[in-house]
């Protein structure tokens, strides 16, 4: 039966846990950063979360981004074509793969790939109940286990966005000047002439970064969240795959916003 | 699996990132052709700037020899005052005409250098004299509509 109530309990009783939520995780996003000091002392634990989250994702990301390239060259060729204009693929494929694509896809495919691992990897530790273990040893979980996941992520995603937005670029030109026939040297020229160092490349870098301090922050913090059941688990895992897109995407709009304000 | 070989791994994860970083800045980017050592900065008044927009080109015979830096609107004389950076190397007399061209039908528009004959040069900060505005469209086809309607009325 339709109970208007209790329709509006359940309203205000999910929003009191979501708020309650966002502090823990402000808090636990404060103790991340106070107890990362380990992670830098101890380098070899990072090394180990770059190794999986960065060197794992490497064949996802390139493959991705050179599929992703291609299809651009393709696309913006036929555009283009309309216009005689088609030298200008290179800035196109370019400036649409270092401003937007490369972080945002290359963001959301690290989220896929690596968060939700890392949510996985925390979430059962607690289940098995290692986390608390460690606690009894007089180990802090959080700097022994949560501190190095979260600065692999953060190392890893600027990288993998650089190398996604590279290996789109040679995708575009693989397919724009080897397969249809655009001119290389005019490709190259009115790339190079279009794209900003500044302007273009470095702020996209910039979204990289702040993307993988969201995506990995999130993932850890879904983890060590988690019921400690199987169930529990495996909804943080979707929980960190859901949170992580959209955090990607609304963080996207708002930087793109700051840098690029339509006055180029 | 074994520390060394993970180390290995990161340092070529890291090693083919800062190469993808490089990649970009050099053969993407501009880092390298467009980077102008040192500049000086001359102004030049225009009645009507156009399109044009501040990282624009200033270009001298095709080549570019300088970027925009800066667009403002001058209260006093009702004029649009264009700073431009111009690559230290080049030098231009003090008679030196400033242009705002279009690149292309519908490319951007940049300021173009034409250069005099005086024996003095313009010094850093000068105000270049003899400008020309930017071409209006809308301006051009009703003077070519009314010079139309004039012929068509002494025809009469």
């Amino acid at each position: 039966m339709f109970n208007p109530v209790s329709l509006v309990r359940k309203l205000g009783h999910a929003t009191v846990e979501r708020i309650w939520r966002l502090g823990f995780a402000a808090r636990f996003m404060a103790a991340v950063l106070l107890y990362s000091g380990a992670s830098f002392r101890r380098f070899p634990l990072t090394l180990r979360e770059i190794y999986v989250s960065g060197v794992l994702s490497l064949l996802i990301i390139m493959v991705s981004g050179l599929f992703v390239g291609m299809v651009l060259g393709l696309q913006g060729y036929e555009t283009l074509q309309r216009f005689g204009s088609t030298e200008a693929l290179g800035v196109m494929v370019a400036l649409s793969l270092t401003r937007e694509l490369g972080p945002v896809v290359a963001g959301l495919l690290f989220a896929s790939r690596a968060g939700s691992s890392v949510t996985a990897e925390i979430g059962l530790m607690k289940a098995t109940e290692q986390l608390k273990a460690m606690d009894m040893m007089a180990v802090n979980p959080i700097a022994r286990v949560v501190a190095p996941r979260f600065w692999g992520g953060v190392i890893s995603m600027p990288l993998l966005a650089a190398l996604f937005s590279s290996m789109g670029v040679l995708g575009g030109w693989l397919v724009g000047v080897v397969f249809i026939g655009v001119d290389d040297g005019a490709f190259w020229s009115q790339m190079q002439a279009g794209v900003d160092f500044r302007y273009d490349i470095l702020n996209g870098v910039i979204k990289s970064f702040v993307f993988g301090v969201a995506v990995s922050l999130i993932a850890v913090y879904e983890g060590y969240d988690s019921v400690p059941t199987a169930e529990g688990v495996s909804r943080a895992i979707t929980r960190t795959v859901v949170t992580s897109a959209l955090t990607i995407l609304a963080l996207d709009f708002v930087l793109t916003s700051f840098m690029f304000r339509g006055t180029s | 699996m074994n520390r060394t070989v993970l180390d290995l791994w990161v340092g070529f994860f890291v090693a083919i990132g800062i190469a993808a970083l490089l990649f970009l800045a050099l053969k993407v980017g501009n880092l390298s052709s467009g980077h102008l050592s040192e500049t000086y900065v001359l102004h030049a008044k225009f009645d009507n700037i156009g399109g044009l927009k501040v990282r624009g080109p200033v270009k001298s015979a095709g080549v570019v020899i300088g970027r925009i830096s800066d667009i403002k609107f001058d209260p006093a004389t009702y004029e649009a005052v264009v700073t431009l950076n111009v690559d230290g190397r080049y030098q231009f007399p003090k008679d030196t005409f400033a242009s705002i061209y279009t690149a292309g039908l519908l490319g951007e528009q940049y300021v173009g250098l034409d250069v005099g004959g005086d024996e003095k040069m313009l010094k850093a900060g000068d105000t270049i004299a003899k400008t020309q505005s930017a071409v209006v469209l809308e301006k051009m086809i009703s003077q070519f509509l009314f010079s139309k309607a004039a012929d068509g009325q002494d025809k009469k």
